[in-house]
């Protein structure tokens, strides 16, 4: 509780007593008394408001509600009504700080300190205070305040409140590290390679507190309620005074004074402008405790409504990470010739296929005591979707699929296919040197997952991919895919995707690794990214990230998107049902003030923590 | 440009819906987010005019909620 809100419980621990003791005396005067005491702070705002124009504002309500029925002689239920406000607005608040409190632990990724070696000794530092360069230690059981390098020690790292994931993951002298990780064991001495605000832990952070200002339409649509519920209640307020008086005359007019003021007490939408925000963000903050960042409450709005998939086959359903199967030499073509061309070639592309390739033949070129230092192309060329094509020692060395090998005019081996593994076919100059064979592995978790998203209401399932056909469908029936696009070049991902939102009827979420899918990722209604963890363009890129590299997340962001969207719309039909059937039933007379009063705050209070049971989601 | 600001003492979830379309008719405000959850004011608008536009959400927001203020 805040010095404030301490204050205001004394305040209205006082108020309470005074009440009481009016009633207990049933003396005028103390009633006089406990509705000034409990009113003025109420009184004083709504003539603020009024004087800026703020005539519908909450406190000035009230303030007529509580004069209505002190006009009509109910002297008891006037304090009530401004006691019961108070009361309710103060559990209103200190139940809205405590979810707000919550969600940001959930996000206790940041370090409080950082601890920095200056001429040997150790000072404790704010971790926005590094700097470039600076040596920092970590000790067992501590965050990483910033991104950096070890310069010496090991260590197992739990990451699982950046990631969701529980397994620790070991880091060694040499190798990056990601702020937020907490150093499980052995002392780490670690030199500062991004400045805080560049850090992993403050884009999340961010990432996180932005997410708020992209609003949600259910959010938008409460707004926009709210903005004409109020004056309509209050015009519905005043035509129960006027109409019943111009029938029945003057002498009726204190009971539909009563019923009018009924009306003034419940014509705030507190509960239901709170909640909703209340119960997307927390929505928000379990998918982030479990490894998964979205970057809009409306992004959350609208996996609820997905029915198509698509994901990009490598790297994605497969591990992305290659390996050569076969290599197979033309007639009459040395194998170290092959795999001096495909280093040649391969060593200064990015793709997962180049960096497997020069991988292993590195260490096959290594083993033939073969170096590969002077591997070095000129005027090097890389074709989306097709290879590579360059010049080593005056020879034009190309190295690709099929179809570059068609562009460059030479006839491949036909006989060579693959089910699963992508072929890559080598020429130098005008000769056909052979070609390799490289196979991916499937994600263990692949099959499961996407059964599980077909049991959360997926309808289709669609893989993207370059490869050929034969291997794609392959794969695609292996883990449960319906649909397969294969042999598409990076355009004609883009014209995919257009392809499926032609039908409106679909709504389309695109799963990548975020890296080489940009275009696909934005086109999509909601783009995901997979095993971003570390990676910024991934971040970037996507509207909601995975930061894990486990397709069984992506179940789990559904089972939150729909309990969280069901929290909302429980709270929107509760809310506006119970503010209905007390309208209603203020109209015809029977509900009191004291139900008026519960259908304001009380309905507010329920709400709120119901609200709240969208954090319980992020725990496995 | 886009920036974003904490409101310290924003206690009132209407107020701050009330304050957003308030802000988001400020001539100089191309577009005004207030979110209630966060706590925070983000705003866009022309680089130079931010002083003005800070002054002026600050006067609309003073009219609704009296002790909501934008942390700078």
């Amino acid at each position: 509780m805040t010095k404030k809100q301490k204050r205001e419980l004394a305040f209205l621990l006082l108020c309470g007593g005074l009440y009481a003791l009016a009633i207990v005396t049933d003396n005028v005067w103390f009633y006089y008394l406990a509705y000034g005491v409990v009113g003025a702070t109420i009184f004083a705002e709504s003539i603020r408001g009024v004087f800026h124009a703020q005539m519908l504002d909450e406190n000035f309500l009230m303030t007529i509600a509580s004069l209505g029925a002190i006009y009509v002689g109910e002297y008891s239920e006037a304090i009530a009504v401004l006691l019961f406000y108070r009361v309710g607005t103060f559990f209103e608040h200190y139940a809205v700080n405590n979810s707000r409190d919550s969600i940001s632990s959930l996000l206790s990724i940041r370090a409080d300190y950082a601890t920095k070696l200056v001429d040997g000794q150790e000072v404790e530092v704010e971790p926005e205070d590094l700097q470039l360069g600076d040596i920092i230690v970590v000790k067992a059981g501590e965050k990483i305040p910033v991104d950096s390098r070890i310069i010496k020690g090991s260590s197992s790292l739990d990451t699982s409140a950046l990631t969701g994931e529980s397994l620790p993951r070991l880091a060694n002298e040499g190798e990056d590290v990601i702020s937020g990780s907490v150093n499980l064991d052995g002392l780490l001495t670690l030199e500062v390679t991004s400045l805080y605000e560049d850090s992993t832990v403050a884009k999340i952070l961010e990432l996180v507190e932005v997410s708020a200002s992209r609003k949600a339409n259910v959010e938008k649509f409460i707004t926009k309620f709210a903005k004409y519920y109020t004056p309509i209640v209050v015009a519905l307020a005043a035509s129960l005074i006027v109409i019943p008086t111009l029938i029945y005359g003057i002498s009726g007019i204190d009971t539909w004074i009563y019923r009018a003021m009924v009306f003034l007490v419940i014509s705030c939408p507190c509960a239901l402008v709170i909640s909703v925000p209340l119960s997307l963000f927390a929505g928000v903050g379990s998918a982030s405790k479990a490894g998964i960042l979205v970057k809009g409450s409306n992004y959350l709005e609208e996996i609820a409504k997905i029915n198509t998939m698509a994901f990009d086959k490598t790297g994605t359903i497969t591990t992305g990470r290659f390996s050569i199967d076969k290599v197979l030499p033309a007639n009459g073509i040395k194998e170290t010739d092959l795999l001096t061309a495909a280093y040649v070639c391969e060593s200064k592309s990015n793709h997962p296929l180049a960096k497997a390739v020069t991988g292993e033949c590195k260490l096959k070129l290594d083993a033939m005591a073969i170096s590969t230092d002077t591997l070095i192309p000129t005027e090097y060329t890389e074709k989306s979707g097709k290879g590579i094509t360059c010049t080593f020692e005056g020879k034009t060395f190309g190295c690709g699929n099929s179809k570059l090998m068609e562009d460059l005019g030479i006839d491949v081996d036909s006989n060579i296919s693959s089910k699963t593994g992508s072929i890559i076919h080598l020429s130098a100059s005008e000769q056909y040197l052979g070609s390799m064979i490289l196979s991916d592995t499937l994600r263990p978790e692949a099959k499961e997952s996407l059964a599980e998203l077909k049991a959360e209401g997926i309808k289709n399932l669609v893989m993207l991919t370059g490869d050929s056909q034969a291997a794609a469908r392959e794969i695609a029936s292996e883990v449960g895919i319906d649909t397969v696009k294969s042999q598409l070049l990076p355009a004609g991902k883009v014209d995919a995707v257009e392809g499926i939102l032609a039908d409106s009827k679909n709504h389309l979420a695109f799963v990548g690794d975020g890296i080489n899918d940009a275009p696909v990722l934005a086109r999509a209604n909601v783009g995901i990214a997979m095993g971003a963890f570390g990676s910024d363009a991934a971040i970037e890129a996507a509207d909601i990230v995975i930061m894990a590299d486990d397709l069984r997340l992506l179940p789990k962001l559904f089972k939150i998107s729909k309990k969280t969207m069901a929290i909302c719309r429980a709270n929107i039909v509760f809310a506006l049902g119970v503010k209905a059937i007390i309208l209603a039933l203020g109209a015809l007379g029977i509900a009191s003030m004291w139900v008026a009063v519960f259908g304001d705050v009380g309905v507010s209070v329920i709400a709120i923590l119901n609200s709240m049971r969208a954090l319980r989601m992020g725990s496995k | 440009m886009k920036k974003s600001f904490k409101l310290s003492e924003l206690d009132c979830a209407n107020c701050a819906a009330k304050m957003e379309a308030g802000i988001n008719k400020l001539k100089a405000v191309e577009h005004a987010t207030i979110s209630f959850m966060t706590k925070r004011l983000t705003l866009e608008c022309a680089e130079e005019k931010l002083e003005e536009v800070l002054g002026d959400a600050q006067k609309v927001i003073s009219k609704i909620e009296r002790d909501c203020k934008i942390v700078r």
